[in-house]
C-alpha cells in the first residue's frame, strides 16, 4: 500500500477508538434507550426523536473530547445519585446528608459558585506566579465546577417534577436558571479552547466573566429569592424554548469569552502581562473562533426565536425590544466579521470592538429586561 | 443618466461602506424604538412630550418607528444594496470556485505567506502521482499543468466557502423582502392612495363604513377578534396609528367556551378557546381548541390565543346607602361593561362596571423575621437543599370573587372601586375589603369593613346608621354613662357630665369621624394633653358603639350580648372603619350578591404570505453562515521544477492558525513523500 495512503489518509473514524470511548458509547446508548423505554410514553414524537438523536450526538462529542466524556460520566453519576437519594420525596433534601450538603440542586449550584471563584483565584495565581501547577489546578477546578453546576441543573429538573407533575420543566426558563447555564457554557467553551490551543494562560481572564455571572447569581438568590422553582406560564410552555434558550446562551457565552480575550489582548499589547500571556496572534485567533461560533449559534437562536414568536404571538418579527436588541447584537458581530474577513483587519480595533460587543450583548441579555418593557416578560429583574 | 454616473451609483450602492452606513442608521433607529414605547395611545405621548414636541415626533414617526416610511425605505435600500453586492461579487466568486489557478507563476507563488522549497529525485509523473494521491486523500481536488520550466500541480479545497457568501447574502435579501411584504407596507400604500381611513371605533362595527374596512382577500394583516362566550364574529380589529381598521375574515368564528386554568400559586397555567369555524360558502364547520403556543391555520389565516377579557359577566348587586342615618338597601342588576344610574343625595351618579374576577389569589403571610436570619451561616443553610423551597414563607389563599367599577359624578369625575364578595381573614378577624383610588396611577386604598358573627355586613351597616343619626346620640350617651359608671359611689352629676361628653363626641364623630374629633382636640386641648384626650375619646366611642349595638338588639328583641375579646375587636374595627368610611368618596357601598361569569377570548388573526420566503431565507442563512465560517477555502500549489527543485505554497481566504498548522503538516508529508518516494509499508 502506498505510504501516501497508509499514513496520511484520514483514519477510519471507528478505528482507533479507545476502550473508554466504547464504554462511553455503550453507556450513553443504554441510558438513552432506557429513558425511551421508561418515559417514552410521556413524550411526543419530537421529544422521542430528539432523545434518539441526542445519543449519537453525545457519543460524537464524547469521542471528540475526552474531557467532555469525563464530564458526562461525572454528571451522570452525581445526578443519578442525587435523584436516587430523593426517594421521590422533596423533604429528603433536608434530611439526607448527601443531598443537603452536596447534591440537592441549590447546594450543587452553590458548590459550582464556590469552585468557579476558587478556579479564578487559582488561574490568577498561576498567571502571576508563572506556576504551571496552579494553572493545572485551575483547569481541574473549572471542570469540577462544571460538573457540579450541570448536576445542580439536572437535579433541579427532577425536583421540579417532584413539586408536581404539571410543574416540572427543564430548568432554563428563568433568569436565575439561565445564568447558571451561561456560566457552564462559557466555562465549557473556554475549556475547549484551552485544550485546542494548549494554553492555560487565558483562564484568568475568561474566569472573571464567569465569576461575575456567578456573583450575580448569588446576589439574585440571596436578595431576591430567585432560585425558587416556578411553574411555567402558558407562553413559555413550548418546545421552542428548550432549543432557543440554549442556542442563545452558546452565543452569549462565546461573545463573553471573546470579549475577555479582547481585554487580555489589549493589556498584552500595552506590555502588561505581555510575557505571561499567549502571543497576540494566538489571542486574535481565539477571539475570531469564539465570535464565529457565537455568531453562528446566535443566528440560529434568533431564527428559532422568530419561529417561536410566530407560534406564540402570531408573528415572527414584531420589533419587540428583545428582538430588536438581538438584531443589533447580530449586526454588531456581522460587522466585526466583515472587518476581519473581508477587510483583513486585525489588532486593537477588533479587540476593542469585541469588548464593546460584550456591553451590547449584556444590554440585550439583561438591560432589556431591566429597563425596557416588552413581551419578553421572561425573567424580569 | 450619464453612463459614468450610473456606474458610480451602482458602485456606491453595492459597496460595503454604503451597506454598513445603512445598517448603522437602522441600528440606531431600532434603539430609539426600543427606548420609546411604541404604539401607545397618542394621548400618552402628548402628556410625555408636550404640545410642542408631540407633533414633531409624530411627523418623523417616532411613535411607530418600525413602520415609519423612512425606516422601510432604509430596509428597501438595504435589499437593493445587498442584491447589487451579490450581483457584483458573484460572477467573480463562481469563476474562483471553478478555477484551479493553474496559471500561477513561480514569482507570485514566492509571495505567499506559506511556502517551502525542497528537492526531489522523482520524475514529474511519479511525483505528480504521489502528490495528487496524497492531496486527494486530504480532500483536495487538483489539476496539473505543464509550465515553461516544470509542472504545476494546483489543488484546492473548501470552495463551498464562496457558495456560503451567496447563500447568506441572498438569504438576507429574501428575508427582508418577505418581511416587508408581511409588514404593513401594502396597507401603507393603500392608505396613501386615499382608499382607507382609520376609525376610532366609537360605534358598532355594523355602522362602520367601507372606507375603514379591509376585505377578506387583503394581502397581509394582524388583528384581534374579540369574542364573548357563545358569540360569533368575523371581524378583526387592526390597530393603525391612533385608530383602527376593520379586517373582514374569510370565515366566521364562534367561541363555545374559554378555559383558564391556574397553578396553586395563582399563576396562569393554561388559556384555551374552544372555537367553531364556519366556512360561509360551504357552511362546513370545524371545531378546534386553540391555546397559547398552539395556533390553528385555516384558509391562509392563522388564529392564535392572544388574551382574554371579561365578556360581560352578569352581576347582581346590593347597594347599601352610606348617607347619614340611612339603612336603605336596594337591588340592582348589571353586567361588566354596563352601567347603572344612582340617585343618592343631591347628585346623580353613574356606576360603570369595569371588571369582574371570579377569584383572587393573594399572599396572606405576614413577614416574620426570625433570629436565625441575622446569622450568615443560618442564612446560607436556608439556601441549601432543593430549589422547591421558598425563601420566604408564603401563604397563598383564594380570597374569592371581586368586581371593580367607576363611580362618575355629574361633572364627569370618576373614582374607581374594587370590592371583594366574601370576607378575608386578617389577624384572625374577618373583613370585607373595598378599595378606592382617585386615579389609575394610584394603588387601591382598602377600607376594611368588619364582618359580623354571621359573616355579614348587616351589623356594621346598622351601627353606622344609628351612630350617624344625631337624634339617637343622647340615648346612646346616657346608656354609655350608666354602664361606664355603674358603681355606687358615682354621683348622678358625674354620670350626666360623662353622658354629655359622650354625646358631644358622637356628634363630632358623626360629622367626619376621627377627622372632626382631631380638629376639635387641636382647637381646644393644650398640646401636652392631646394624646390623653384622644385616648379618652376613642374609649368613649368604643363604649358608645357597644351600647348602640346592645340598643339595636333590644329593639330587635334579641338577648343582650356578653362582652368577649372577639366582640371587643369587632367594636374597635367598627369604630375605625366607620371613621374611614367618611373618606370613602361614595354615598353607597355596592355589595356583590350573585354573579354569572361570562368570559371572552381575544383571538389574533394573522395572514402573512411572506412567511414561507422568510423561513426559507432563514434556512439558507444558517447554511450560508456555516459555509462561510467553517469551510475554509485553501489552495495548495506544488511546482515541480525541471531542476528537481520543488516549491510548495498554500493560500487561504481564512487566515487563522489552523492554516499554519495545516501547511506545516502538508509540507512535512509532501517533502517526505518526494524524498523517499512511494513505498509499500
Ligand atoms: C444585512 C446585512 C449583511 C449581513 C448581516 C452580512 C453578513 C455577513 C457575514 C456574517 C459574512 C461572513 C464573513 C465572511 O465570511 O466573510 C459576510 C461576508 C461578506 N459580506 Fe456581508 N452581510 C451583509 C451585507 C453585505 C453587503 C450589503 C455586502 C456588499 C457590499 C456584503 C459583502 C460581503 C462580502 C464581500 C463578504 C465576504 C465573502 C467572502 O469573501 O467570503 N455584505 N457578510
Amino acid at each position: 500500500m502506498d505510504l501516501a495512503q497508509a499514513n496520511h489518509a484520514p483514519k477510519p473514524y471507528l478505528k482507533g477508538r479507545s476502550a473508554l470511548d466504547w464504554l462511553a458509547a455503550l453507556l450513553l446508548s443504554a441510558g438513552g434507550l432506557f429513558a425511551l423505554a421508561q418515559y417514552g410514553q410521556y413524550m411526543d414524537d419530537y421529544e422521542q426523536a430528539i432523545l434518539l438523536a441526542a445519543i449519537p450526538t453525545f457519543i460524537a462529542l464524547a469521542w471528540a473530547w475526552a474531557g467532555l466524556r469525563n464530564l458526562l460520566a461525572g454528571v451522570a453519576l452525581l445526578s443519578l445519585g442525587g435523584i436516587e437519594l430523593y426517594h421521590a420525596d422533596l423533604a429528603r433534601a433536608e434530611q439526607a446528608f448527601l443531598l443537603k450538603y452536596f447534591l440537592s440542586s441549590q447546594t450543587a449550584i452553590g458548590w459550582m459558585c464556590f469552585l468557579f471563584f476558587f478556579a479564578t483565584a487559582t488561574y490568577w495565581l498561576g498567571l502571576l506566579a508563572r506556576s504551571d501547577f496552579a494553572e493545572k489546578t485551575g483547569t481541574v477546578l473549572t471542570w469540577a465546577a462544571t460538573v457540579m453546576g450541570t448536576t445542580g441543573l439536572l437535579v433541579r429538573w427532577y425536583e421540579s417534577y417532584l413539586i408536581g407533575p404539571d410543574i416540572g420543566h427543564i430548568p432554563i426558563s428563568n433568569l436565575y436558571e439561565v445564568f447558571v447555564l451561561f456560566s457552564l457554557i462559557t466555562a465549557l467553551l473556554y475549556l475547549h479552547y484551552e485544550r485546542h490551543y494548549a494554553t492555560r494562560r487565558l483562564g484568568a481572564f475568561v474566569l472573571i466573566v464567569i465569576s461575575a455571572a456567578v456573583a450575580f447569581t448569588l446576589w439574585y438568590t440571596f436578595s431576591r429569592g430567585a432560585h425558587e422553582i416556578q411553574p411555567l406560564v402558558p407562553a413559555l410552555q413550548s418546545y421552542w424554548m428548550k432549543i432557543h434558550v440554549p442556542a442563545n446562551f452558546i452565543g452569549y457565552g462565546a461573545f463573553a469569552l471573546a470579549a475577555m480575550i479582547g481585554v487580555a489582548w489589549l493589556l498584552a499589547e500595552r506590555g502588561i502581562l505581555a510575557t505571561r500571556l499567549p502571543s497576540l496572534v494566538m489571542m486574535e485567533d481565539v477571539m475570531y473562533k469564539a465570535i464565529a461560533i457565537g455568531f453562528a449559534f446566535f443566528t440560529i437562536a434568533t431564527i428559532l426565536g422568530a419561529l417561536w414568536a410566530a407560534e406564540a404571538w402570531g408573528t415572527y418579527w414584531q420589533w419587540d425590544p428583545k428582538e430588536t436588541w438581538a438584531l443589533i447584537v447580530w449586526l454588531n458581530y456581522a460587522a466585526w466579521l466583515h472587518l476581519r474577513l473581508t477587510k483583513g483587519l486585525r489588532g486593537a480595533v477588533l479587540a476593542w470592538w469585541a469588548v464593546v460587543g460584550l456591553l451590547v450583548t449584556t444590554f440585550a441579555f439583561l438591560g432589556v429586561n431591566m429597563f425596557l418593557s416588552g413581551l419578553h416578560s421572561y425573567g424580569a429583574l | 443618466m450619464n453612463r459614468t454616473y450610473s456606474r458610480q451609483l451602482y458602485e456606491m450602492l453595492s459597496s460595503m461602506r454604503f451597506a454598513v452606513s445603512l445598517l448603522t442608521v437602522l441600528a440606531i433607529a431600532s434603539i430609539i424604538g426600543t427606548v420609546l414605547k411604541q404604539n401607545e395611545p397618542y394621548n400618552n405621548y402628548l402628556n410625555q412630550f408636550g404640545q410642542f414636541w408631540f407633533p414633531v415626533f409624530e411627523a418623523i414617526g417616532l411613535y411607530s418607528v418600525y413602520h415609519a416610511s423612512w425606516f422601510l425605505a432604509i430596509l428597501a435600500f438595504l435589499v437593493v444594496s445587498t442584491s447589487l453586492c451579490i450581483i457584483r461579487q458573484s460572477p467573480g466568486m463562481v469563476r474562483e470556485m471553478k478555477s484551479f489557478r493553474t496559471g500561477a507563476r513561480e514569482a507570485s507563488l514566492r509571495q505567499f505567506a506559506h511556502q517551502h522549497t525542497t528537492q526531489t529525485a522523482l520524475t514529474h509523473t511519479e511525483a505528480e502521482r504521489v502528490v495528487t494521491t496524497y492531496l486527494a486523500a486530504q480532500g483536495y481536488k487538483s489539476k496539473s499543468k505543464a509550465q515553461a520550466d516544470g509542472l504545476l500541480i494546483a489543488a484546492k479545497a473548501g470552495s463551498w466557502n464562496r457558495m456560503g457568501y451567496m447563500l447568506a447574502h441572498g438569504a438576507i435579501v429574501m428575508i427582508c423582502i418577505g418581511g416587508l411584504l408581511d409588514g404593513d407596507l401594502p396597507l401603507k400604500v393603500e392608505m396613501l392612495l386615499g382608499n382607507k381611513q382609520v376609525t376610532s371605533l366609537d360605534k358598532p362595527f355594523a355602522q362602520i363604513g367601507p372606507e375603514s374596512r379591509l376585505g377578506p382577500d387583503h394581502w397581509s394583516y394582524r388583528g384581534n377578534v374579540f369574542l364573548p362566550e357563545g358569540k360569533r364574529g368575523n371581524i378583526a380589529v387592526l390597530n393603525v396609528k391612533d385608530g383602527a381598521l376593520l379586517q373582514e375574515l374569510p370565515f366566521l368564528i364562534t367561541l363555545k367556551q374559554f378555559h383558564i386554568e391556574h397553578y396553586s400559586t395563582g399563576m396562569p397555567k393554561r388559556f384555551a378557546s374552544d372555537i367553531v369555524i364556519t366556512n360561509p360558502k360551504t357552511g362546513a364547520e370545524i371545531e378546534r381548541t386553540i391555546e397559547v403556543n398552539k395556533p390553528f391555520e385555516y384558509m391562509g389565516v392563522s388564529l392564535y390565543q392572544a388574551s382574554f377579557e371579561d365578556g360581560g359577566s352578569k352581576l347582581k348587586l346590593k347597594a347599601h346607602s352610606l348617607l347619614p342615618g340611612s339603612t336603605k338597601v336596594f337591588d340592582a342588576e348589571t353586567e361588566v361593561g354596563g352601567s347603572l344610574q344612582l340617585k343618592q343625595g343631591e347628585e346623580p351618579l353613574r356606576v360603570e362596571v369595569t371588571g369582574f374576577r371570579p377569584f383572587n389569589v393573594e399572599n396572606m403571610s405576614q413577614p416574620t423575621p426570625t433570629d436565625s436570619e441575622k446569622n450568615t451561616l443560618a442564612m446560607l443553610n436556608r439556601h441549601l437543599g432543593s430549589g422547591a423551597k421558598s425563601p420566604d414563607s408564603k401563604d397563598l389563599k383564594n380570597v374569592g370573587p371581586s368586581f371593580s367599577y367607576k363611580l362618575r359624578d355629574a361633572a364627569g369625575q370618576a373614582r374607581e372601586y374594587n370590592n371583594y364578595m366574601v370576607p378575608v381573614t386578617q389577624e384572625g378577624r374577618s373583613f370585607f375589603m373595598t378599595g378606592m383610588r382617585e386615579t389609575q396611577a394610584d394603588g387601591f386604598r382598602y377600607l376594611r369593613l368588619p364582618a359580623d358573627e354571621n359573616d355579614k355586613l348587616d351589623t356594621w351597616f346598622a351601627l353606622r346608621a344609628i351612630l350617624t343619626t344625631p337624634k339617637e346620640h343622647a340615648l346612646i350617651a346616657r346608656r354609655f354613662a350608666a354602664t361606664a359608671m355603674s358603681g355606687e359611689g358615682v354621683s348622678d352629676t358625674m354620670r350626666a357630665r360623662l353622658a354629655d361628653t359622650a354625646e358631644r363626641t358622637l356628634h363630632l364623630y358623626a360629622e367626619r369621624g376621627f377627622e372632626s374629633l382631631g380638629k376639635f382636640i387641636n382647637d381646644t386641648v393644650p398640646e401636652a394633653e392631646r394624646e390623653k384626650a384622644a385616648d379618652v375619646f376613642v374609649r368613649v366611642l368604643q363604649g358608645s358603639t357597644w351600647e348602640a349595638w346592645q340598643l339595636l338588639r333590644e329593639r330587635q328583641k334579641l338577648k343582650p350580648l356578653e362582652m368577649t375579646t372577639t366582640r371587643a375587636d369587632f367594636v374597635r374595627d367598627t369604630v375605625n372603619s366607620i371613621s374611614d368610611s367618611f373618606h370613602y368618596g361614595s354615598p353607597v357601598y355596592l355589595e356583590l350578591d350573585q354573579f354569572e361569569e361570562i368570559k371572552a377570548s381575544v383571538i389574533q388573526a394573522t395572514r402573512s404570505p411572506g412567511k414561507n420566503g422568510v423561513y426559507l431565507g432563514c434556512a439558507l442563512l444558517v447554511a450560508g453562515v456555516f459555509f462561510m465560517l467553517y469551510v475554509r477555502e485553501r489552495r495548495l500549489f506544488v511546482l515541480l521544477k525541471d531542476s528537481g527543485e520543488v516549491l510548495l505554497a498554500l493560500s487561504s481566504n481564512r487566515k487563522t492558525l489552523d492554516t499554519d498548522g495545516e501547511f506545516a503538516r502538508h509540507q512535512e508529508t509532501i517533502t517526505t513523500l518526494l524524498n523517499h518516494g512511494p513505498r509499500t509499508s
